[in-house]
C-alpha cells in the first residue's frame, strides 16, 4: 500500500489520484468525419484523453491503493479467497481459446475438448452425472440449478412453490429463488448451528420444490445429519440443491452426489482458485443427477459417435440459456488448469490444509468462536465490541479483516476463512491483528483505519447523497 | 502428506502441520473432518497431477485442435484489437486478485476504476445511472424487463421484443421474464429494423417494456428511435434500448431518443473474442435509481475530509435484501469493466468515434464488393450497417458457408439463403480473401 508519493493529490490529510476526467477531458464532433447521416449521430463526446504513459501511470497507482491476494492474507469467510497460480493466466491466454463462439463444432473442436474434460473431472468431484459450464458466476449457477429443478417438476406435473432456505443460507439462495419465481420459506437454525430436523420436517411439504443448503454450512459446520436431511426432503417430493460455495472443504474427501444431494454449482473462484478481478468474472457451472440432466442449459458438450471428437446438442428438455453464450470461458481454463496441477492428492490435500488452518487460527484468537468444530471458515464473535470497528482496526495492522456482521446467528459475527494457502507464520500475524484490534481501546477503533489509502470512508453520506459518475460530481 | 504429494499451494512443511495441530490437539488432520463414515468419501477422481509445464503443453495442444479460421462473425459478439496496456495493466496482480470491495478504504483503487467505468457509459448513454457491470448483453436485458416489471404501474405483463432478436439473447430473456410471470412477445421487423407502425399497433396497455436494438443483429442502424421512445412514453412501457459501447460512441444518445435503459455490451472493448464471455452494460435513468440491478460504487468523504469511493445502495443487493433484492447477481464482470475503462481511456474520444466509423465504413465497403458478385447479393436491408450486415445467396446459405470455412474463413449462415459477414479492424485485412473465397465458392 502506498501511503505518500508526491504525485499524488492532497485534499486533507490524505491522499489520493485524480480522476481521469481531472486530468483532461476532449470533446470531439461527432458529426465532422461520420459516414452517417446527422439524424442518426450525436452531436458530441466528451471523454478523458490520457496519452498512454499517463494512462499506464493512472492505473498503476490504482493498483497501488488495492487489497489483494497477492498483497496479504485475505480470510474474507464464506467468500474465499484462495491465491491464484499465475500460470493458469498463460494457459488461459492462448489466442486459441479466445475464438468466436458461433464457430461450427467441426472448427472448435480443441474448445469442445476442454470443455469435456472439464465437464468430466467437475461431475467427478462433485458426484453428479452432468455438468454444465454456461451459468458465469455462483449467482447465475443457483439461478440455473433452481430453473432446472423447476423444469423437472413441472415436467412432472408437480405443482410446488416454495423454495426452503436455511436462515444462515447466502444472500443469493434468498434472492435466486425469488428470481425463479418461488416463494422463499427460511428454515430457522438448530441451537447447535445445524439444521433442526423437526423445523426442516415443518417446513417441508406438498409445496416444497427444493432445500438449498451448503454444507459445511456457513459458520463451518458439516450437517452430520445430511442423510436424514436429503430423506425428509426426498420423501416430501423437493429436491436438494447444494450451494458449492463451501465445496473447498470437501474436495476429495465428501462429494454432494453421495450426500443425496440432486443439482449443486461450483464456485470456480473459492474452490478451484480462479481470480475474482475484484469483484468477477466468476463462473458457476452446475452439476445434477441423471433424471435432471435432461433440463440442462443449452448448448451441451459429448462426445461424438465412432472418435469423431466432440460435438455441442441440446438436451431434450432444455431450460434455454442463462448466458447470452457460452459463459465465462476464459475463467474456466483457468479451473481446468488448477484441477489438473492439483490432481486427487492435492485436492484432498487443499481440503486438509484449508481445515486444519481454520482450527489453528480459531485456536489462537482470543475471542469467543461459538459452535465447533469447524471446517474451513468459523464465525468468532467481538462480543460487546463492534465487529466491523475491529475489522477496520486489522487494516492498521496489514492484514485483511473477516467477513463482518454476518451470518446472524453470531452476534457481531467476523466469519473467517483462511483457506489452504496461509502458513504457520501467516497465520500467526493474522491472529495477532486480530487480538490487538480486539483489546484495542474504543478510541483506536473508533477512528481506524490510519495507514490506509483513505480513512474511515462514510458509507451512510454516499448512500444518502448518491454521486455515481464524474458528471454528477462536476454539477455539485 | 507432505508438500510433495499434496497441494503445491499450501506453504506448510511437516513440521509446521505436527506444530499446528499440536497446538490443536488433535494427532492428524483426519481428526478435523467431522464428515460421518456413510457420505464420506474415499475413492479418487483418476485426476493426475501434473506439471505447470505439462499443463500449459497440454492446453495447447487441446486447444490447438481448433481450426485456423479467420472469423467474420458477429451477431452480438465482437473482437477489436486490444491494445497491449490494456493486458499489461489490467494483469497488474492488485486488480487481478482482489475480491469485491467490502473493505472501501483498502480497495480505493478498483473502486476508482470502476466510478470511471461508471461515469463513461454515462457519457456514452446520456442516462444519470450506470452499474458496473453485469454478465453479458442477455442477462442485462433479462434484468432490464424484471426491472421494467417494478417500476412500471400499467396492469400488463407483457415484454415486447424486435422478431429478428438473437436467439441466445431471446432465451436468457425467457428465463428471467418466467420467473417475474412476464410474457415475451414480438413485434415485426420491416427491412432489418424494427416496423414501427405495426409495434404501434401491437404496443398497449399490456406491454411493460419496448425493446429495440441499434445497430440491430442484422448490423442495421435502427432510423426510427425516437418514435419508439415516444410510443413507450404514449403507453407508459419502459423503453430499453440496446447496443454497445463502440457504436454508442457515434449514434444519437440513448436519451436524446428518450431511452429509459440501456443495455447491451462493454465487451467489444477490452476483451478478445473469449468464446463468448462479456460485459454487460446496464444504464438507466435516476428515477430507477433504488430498482438498478448489481452494484454500484459512488462517491464519498473518508474522515479526512478527502473523496473517496465505496460500493453504495447495498440495501438493493441480496446480501442484505435476500429475496426483496433486485437482482440475484453478486459476482459481476467487475475486472472486464477495468479492462474495458482503460481501452477506452487508451483509445480517448478521438479514437473510439475513428474505431466507430471505421465499423460503418468497412461493412459498406466489404458488402458492396460481395454484392458485385454474381449468385450474393447484400446488404440484403436497405440501411445503413454497423460492423456487419446480411448477404443473400442463390445457392443454400449453410452450404456456402460450409464452403467458406473449408477456405479459412467463418461467417454466419442465418436461415436457408441468408449470410451475414462481420468486418472489425481485426479482420479488416483479410477482405480481400474472404471476398476471393466468396467467388470460390459461390
Amino acid at each position: 500500500m502506498i501511503h505518500d508519493q508526491a504525485n499524488y493529490e492532497r485534499d486533507g490529510e490524505g491522499v489520493r489520484e485524480p480522476l481521469l476526467s481531472e486530468k483532461g477531458e476532449e470533446t470531439v464532433d461527432v458529426r465532422e468525419d461520420s459516414p452517417l447521416p446527422d439524424d442518426l449521430t450525436r452531436e458530441e463526446l466528451t471523454l478523458p484523453n490520457p496519452s498512454e504513459p499517463e494512462t499506464a501511470r493512472h492505473y498503476t497507482r490504482l493498483s497501488q491503493m488495492n487489497w489483494s491476494i497477492d498483497s496479504g492474507p485475505y480470510p474474507l469467510g464464506s467468500c474465499t479467497m484462495k491465491y491464484n497460480p499465475k500460470f493458469t493466466e498463460d494457459v488461459a491466454a492462448d489466442p486459441n481459446a479466445a475464438v468466436h463462439p458461433d464457430r461450427s463444432a467441426r472448427s472448435a473442436q480443441g474448445i469442445l475438448e476442454l470443455q469435456y474434460r472439464l465437464q468430466e473431472a467437475l461431475a467427478d468431484i462433485g458426484g453428479m452425472d452432468a455438468v454444465t459450464l454456461q451459468p458465469p458466476a455462483g449467482a447465475a449457477g443457483e439461478l440455473t440449478g433452481i430453473l432446472v429443478a423447476k423444469a423437472y417438476h413441472e415436467h412432472h406435473g408437480n405443482d410446488r412453490s416454495e423454495v426452503v432456505i436455511p436462515a444462515s443460507a447466502h444472500g443469493t439462495n434468498f434472492a435466486t429463488a425469488a428470481t425463479a419465481g418461488y416463494d422463499v420459506v427460511e428454515l430457522p437454525s438448530g441451537e447447535d448451528g445445524r439444521v433442526d430436523l423437526e423445523a426442516l420436517e415443518a417446513a417441508v411439504g406438498d409445496d416444497t420444490a427444493a432445500l438449498m443448503l451448503t454444507n459445511p454450512n456457513t459458520v463451518g459446520l458439516f450437517e452430520r445429519d445430511i442423510t436424514e436431511i436429503a430423506e425428509i426432503v426426498h420423501d416430501a417430493g423437493g429436491l436438494l440443491y447444494y450451494d458449492g460455495a463451501n465445496l473447498n472443504a470437501l474436495l476429495g474427501r465428501g462429494r454432494p452426489g453421495d450426500m443425496g444431494f440432486d443439482v449443486m454449482h461450483y464456485n470456480v473462484h473459492k474452490t478451484f482458485a480462479t481470480p475474482h478481478g475484484g469483484g468477477g468474472p466468476g463462473a458457476g457451472p452446475v452439476g445434477v443427477v441423471d433424471e435432471l440432466a435432461p433440463f440442462l442449459p443449452t448448448p451441451r458438450v459429448r462426445e461424438a459417435d465412432e472418435g469423431s471428437g466432440y460435438e455441442r446438442f441440446e438436451p431434450a428438455n432444455t431450460i434455454g440459456k442463462v448466458h447470452g453464450f457460452a459463459g465465462n470461458w476464459l475463467v474456466l481454463i483457468k479451473a481446468y488448469a488448477y484441477v489438473a496441477r492439483l490432481g486427487d492428492e492435492g485436492l484432498a490435500d487443499a481440503a486438509a490444509k484449508a481445515v486444519l488452518n481454520a482450527n489453528y487460527l480459531a485456536e489462537r484468537l482470543d475471542l469467543d468462536v461459538p459452535f465447533g468444530p469447524f471446517h474451513h471458515e468459523f464465525a468468532a464473535t467481538a462480543g460487546d465490541r463492534d465487529a466491523a470497528d475491529v475489522a477496520k482496526r486489522m487494516l492498521d495492522f496489514g492484514v485483511h479483516p473477516p467477513t463482518t456482521k454476518w451470518p446472524e446467528m453470531v452476534p457481531e459475527a467476523m466469519l473467517t476463512e483462511p483457506t489452504e494457502i496461509e502458513g504457520q507464520s501467516s497465520l500467526d500475524d493474522l491472529a495477532e491483528a486480530f487480538n490487538l484490534a480486539y483489546a484495542d481501546t474504543d478510541e483506536a477503533l473508533d477512528s481506524a483505519p490510519n495507514r490506509t489509502a483513505a480513512a474511515r470512508i462514510d458509507q451512510v453520506g454516499a448512500a444518502r447523497n448518491p454521486r455515481l459518475s464524474w458528471q454528477a460530481l462536476e454539477e455539485e | 502428506m507432505s508438500r510433495a504429494d499434496g497441494t503445491p499451494y499450501a506453504p506448510h512443511t511437516d513440521e509446521e502441520t505436527a506444530a499446528m495441530l499440536a497446538a490443536i490437539g488433535v494427532d492428524d488432520e483426519e481428526e478435523l473432518f467431522d464428515i460421518p463414515d456413510a457420505v464420506a468419501f474415499d475413492g479418487d477422481f483418476g485426476i493426475e497431477p501434473r506439471t505447470e509445464r505439462e499443463i500449459r503443453d497440454e492446453c495447447a495442444r487441446i486447444l490447438n485442435r481448433n481450426d485456423d479460421l479467420t472469423e467474420f462473425l458477429g451477431r452480438g459478439h465482437y473482437g477489436h484489437y486490444v491494445p497491449s496496456v490494456v493486458d499489461h495493466l489490467a494483469d497488474r496482480t492488485e486488480f487481478l486478485t482482489s475480491y469485491t470491495q467490502y473493505q472501501p478504504e483498502v480497495s480505493q483503487g478498483f473502486l476508482q476504476a470502476l466510478f470511471e467505468y461508471q461515469s463513461m457509459l454515462v457519457e456514452l448513454t446520456g442516462l444519470d445511472v450506470a452499474n458496473c457491470s453485469m454478465y453479458d448483453a442477455a442477462t442485462a436485458l433479462g434484468e432490464a424487463a424484471t426491472l421494467a416489471d417494478r417500476v412500471r404501474s400499467t396492469s400488463g405483463d407483457v415484454v415486447l421484443v424486435p422478431e429478428q432478436l438473437r436467439e441466445g439473447k431471446r432465451a436468457v430473456l425467457e428465463n428471467y421474464c418466467a420467473g417475474a410471470d412476464l410474457t415475451v412477445e414480438e413485434y415485426p421487423m420491416a427491412d432489418g429494423t424494427a416496423d414501427v407502425d405495426a409495434l404501434a399497433e401491437r404496443a398497449g396497455e399490456d406491454a411493460v417494456m419496448l425493446y429495440a436494438e441499434s445497430p440491430t443483429v442484422r448490423g442495421c442502424i435502427e432510423e426510427r428511435l425516437a418514435a419508439i421512445g415516444d410510443l413507450a412514453d404514449e403507453t407508459d412501457a419502459l423503453f430499453t434500448l440496446g447496443s454497445d459501447v463502440v457504436a454508442l460512441s457515434v449514434l444519437e444518445s440513448p436519451a436524446a431518443v428518450g431511452a429509459d435503459v440501456v443495455v447491451g455490451e462493454a465487451g467489444a472493448l477490452g476483451l478478445p473474442t473469449a468464446y463468448g464471455m462479456g460485459l454487460g452494460i446496464f444504464a438507466c435513468r435516476d428515477d430507477f435509481l433504488r430498482q438498478v440491478p448489481g452494484r454500484l460504487v459512488g462517491a464519498s468523504e473518508d474522515a479526512n475530509g478527502d473523496r473517496a469511493y465505496t460500493l453504495t445502495l447495498q440495501t438493493r443487493e441480496q446480501h442484505i435484501r435476500k429475496e426483496r433484492a433486485t437482482s440475484n447477481i453478486c459476482t459481476n464482470q467487475a475486472w472486464v469493466a477495468l479492462r474495458a475503462a482503460i481501452h477506452a481511456a487508451t483509445l480517448g474520444p478521438d479514437g473510439l468515434v475513428d474505431l466507430a466509423n471505421d465499423c460503418v465504413r468497412e461493412a459498406e465497403s466489404l458488402a458492396a464488393r460481395i454484392d458485385d458478385l454474381s449468385g450474393a447479393a447484400a446488404p440484403v436491408h436497405d440501411r445503413h450497417h454497423f460492423r456487419e450486415f446480411a448477404v443473400r445467396v442463390d445457392q443454400p446459405a449453410p452450404a456456402v458457408a460450409e464452403d467458406l470455412e473449408a477456405e479459412g474463413f467463418a461467417v454466419h449462415a442465418v436461415d436457408d439463403h441468408l449470410l451475414q459477414v462481420c468486418v472489425t479492424d481485426l479482420n479488416a485485412g483479410k477482405t480481400d480473401g474472404l471476398v476471393a473465397a466468396f467467388e470460390e465458392v459461390l
